[in-house]
């Protein structure tokens, strides 16, 4: 827990499980611009923060419910609904699609933690009907094909331009809402509270903290990200798309772990899930660039396989750290 | 029906407690009578085999999600494997070797994908027992993994075939009714006398009604939990070869897709507590059923698949409800 005074390795790292998500990271960076041309360049760099933005900012809500002890799956269809939303409000620009795409995703979140809460279904059945009800939504509300937006509004400004010619907007929105709620979790008492669920619901709510009010707080929040995540896909490429979105929940659950945060709940960091939704990235990026050198050829199958095994491996070596340092061990 | 609730004094027909412990038999009906009364053409023969052989798959692997959820846990890979196994048979009988001899071809062909069933479950079992790893995200490796496998074996084609001893797996008929009812019908028994007359089956129940108690009193919880697994998977690989057999093709990519959750779904509407201890193996086939019916009302009376989708997640939403209800 992140009770005690301001300590940087713990604000950034999170846990010991997590520094070796950084180092992992560090590694492949380096093997990378070692390894191919034009890997360390900023086009590599910019593409490859541009499309897994999406990825991220997901994992980021997933982060918080996972850090309750919940898990949200709907994640993913709700992105599709929200990026249909998005295109059909695009005509009145990113300042009108954003706000009401994100709201949209937020009802979803609200919807979770009403079952979740008022109705005292697990979170794992709740978010899984969201899951069917959303895609069945965004299906139904799309006539199940792509919805163009509207490129004469500024709305594909955002998935598409760069601030000042520079950085692409995503990255910028998105960095801003890691930035937020990385303060949000370690430095309020809402964040702490998060934690605290995590560690032991009942004793949570025995010491008298607002423990509904949390619990909402991280589906609104997972929704509202998801929600974003739609935004993005909309915007990044000029589609609203209602079949999109599959396996996304399974990428974040995925990021999360990789990051080092306990799937009990009670410990992990914003900055680690981050780290481990690029790392997910990278080993992709890295893929296509092995591809692209002709040395080896992987099929679009193999990422999957891939993603598995890698989701293998590190749940392996979290057992291992966890059977070590004893800290806490997870039930099954 | 639990036990607390055979003795409940007072007098008068309680409603509220009959709906929540028969609620499964009472939707089944209320959908049976507005199907006779509104969808056209229900009461034929014709329907009746098209149900029959849609849902026998889905109960069949919601038998062995039962089993999984009664120890407490979760498998979200039944899909995945049905995808695998349904990908493997058309490689081993398309095969030269299997062309060669074909009998020999048609039983390795159905023991092979079994078999590559059940290491899958093995697998899942010994992530939950041995490493202690939560079951949703000891199975979420294979259900990520699994199909990716399967599209990696077959290159991601779809493989098209005619082998009319192996399609009698899907569309075999005994007594007039679609095989693979019986074979459903047939493991439902078998699981029922297991879970009853076997010390196995009372593990299965004590493991989830309170794991640690199981394991003081020397219960083997270690090999239960591998056993449910293997069990499962076993039974998803056996309905992901039914569904080669009734397509007489194999795709990799739709294969089970979403079957976890149908399974789950049949499993919960059919009875089975998610905290584990309750394994009504009958509940399973009838929540198949109802969701088979339901799915089937929907799309007979021309409302699109969309929709349906929505439906199913307010049927699962309820049955969860209607569950924790009971618990408290």
């Amino acid at each position: 827990m992140n009770q005690d005074a301001f300590d940087l390795r713990r604000f950034v790292v999170g846990n010991p499980q997590s520094a070796a998500v950084w180092l992992a990271l560090l590694a492949l960076l380096i093997f990378g611009a070692l390894r191919y041309d034009n890997f360390a360049g900023a086009y590599n760099f910019g593409s490859f923060l541009n499309y897994n933005s999406m990825f991220i900012v997901i994992a980021v809500g997933m982060c918080f419910v996972i850090l309750t002890g919940g898990i949200d799956l709907s994640v993913g269809s709700v992105a599709a609904f929200t990026s249909v939303i998005a295109a059909y409000l695009s005509p009145w620009g990113i300042q009108v699609a954003l706000p009401l795409a994100v709201l949209a995703g937020v009802a979803f979140g609200a919807f979770n933690a009403f079952c979740i809460i008022a109705l005292r279904i697990p979170p794992f059945i709740a978010t899984l009907a969201t899951m069917l009800g959303a895609k069945g939504g965004a299906l139904v509300i799309s006539g199940a094909s792509t919805i163009a937006v509207d490129w004469g509004s500024n709305f594909t400004n955002m998935g598409m331009n760069k601030a000042f010619g520079l950085v692409p907007w995503t990255i910028i929105v998105v960095a801003i809402v890691i930035v937020v709620f990385w303060i949000v979790l370690e430095k309020t008492s809402l964040g702490r509270t998060v934690l605290a669920i995590g560690g032991s619901e009942d004793a949570s709510t025995l010491m008298g903290l607002p423990v509904n009010k949390a619990k909402a707080f991280v589906y609104l929040l997972s929704g509202g990200c998801a929600g974003l995540a739609g935004v993005i896909l909309a915007s990044g490429f000029g589609a609203g798309q209602p079949l999109e979105g599959i396996g996304w929940e399974l990428s974040a659950i995925a990021s999360v772990v990789v990051g080092g945060t306990l799937l009990t709940g009670g410990m992990g960091s914003v900055p680690a899930t981050v780290a481990g939704a690029l790392l997910l990235g990278l080993v992709f990026n890295i893929l296509n660039f092995e591809n692209g050198r002709g040395t080896i050829s992987f099929s679009a199958y193999w990422q999957m396989v891939i993603r598995g095994g890698f989701l293998f491996a590190v749940i392996l070596f979290q057992s291992r750290v966890m059977a070590r340092t004893a800290v806490k061990g997870p039930t099954s | 029906m639990s036990v607390q609730d055979l003795d409940r004094p007072g007098g008068g027909f309680a409603w509220k407690p009959f709906l929540r412990d028969n609620g499964g038999i009472v939707a089944l009906v209320v959908i049976l009578l507005f199907n006779a009364i509104f969808t056209p053409n229900f009461l034929q023969a014709q329907t009746l085999f098209v149900n029959i052989s849609q849902v026998a798959t889905i109960a069949i692997v919601a038998m062995g999600m039962t089993l999984v959820i009664a120890t407490g846990g979760i498998d979200l890979s039944v899909g995945a494997v049905m995808a695998l196994s349904g990908a493997l048979a058309p490689l081993i009988f398309l095969s030269d070797w299997a062309q060669g001899s074909p009998t020999l071809g048609l039983i390795a062909a159905i023991m092979l994908p079994m078999l590559a069933a059940l290491a899958c479950g093995l697998f899942n079992g010994l992530m939950v027992s041995i490493l202690k790893v939560q079951p949703i995200i000891a199975t979420l490796i294979l259900f990520i993994s699994g199909r990716g496998i399967a599209q990696v074996l077959t290159n991601g084609n779809l493989q098209t075939f005619s082998n009319p001893q192996f399609s009698y797996l899907g569309t075999g008929r005994v007594l007039g009714l679609p095989f693979q009812g019986w074979l459903a019908l047939a493991i439902a028994v078998v699981l029922f006398l297991v879970m009853t007359r076997t010390a196995f089956g009372r593990y299965v129940l004590a493991v989830g009604g309170n794991e640690r108690a199981a394991a003081l009193s020397g219960g083997p919880v270690r090999r239960v939990k591998v056993g449910v697994y293997m069990i499962c998977a076993g039974l998803s690989g056996l309905a992901g070869l039914i569904v080669v057999a009734i397509n007489s093709a194999s795709d990799a990519a739709r294969n089970g897709q979403l079957m976890e959750l149908d399974a789950i779904a049949a499993a919960v509407v059919g009875g089975a507590l998610l905290q584990g201890g309750r394994a009504p193996i009958f509940g399973a086939i009838l929540g198949a059923v109802i969701i088979q019916l339901v799915k089937y009302t929907l799309l007979a009376n021309g409302v699109e698949d969309e929709v349906a989708l929505i439906a199913k997640a307010f049927i699962i939403l309820a049955a969860v409800y209607v569950q924790q209800a009971r618990k408290e």
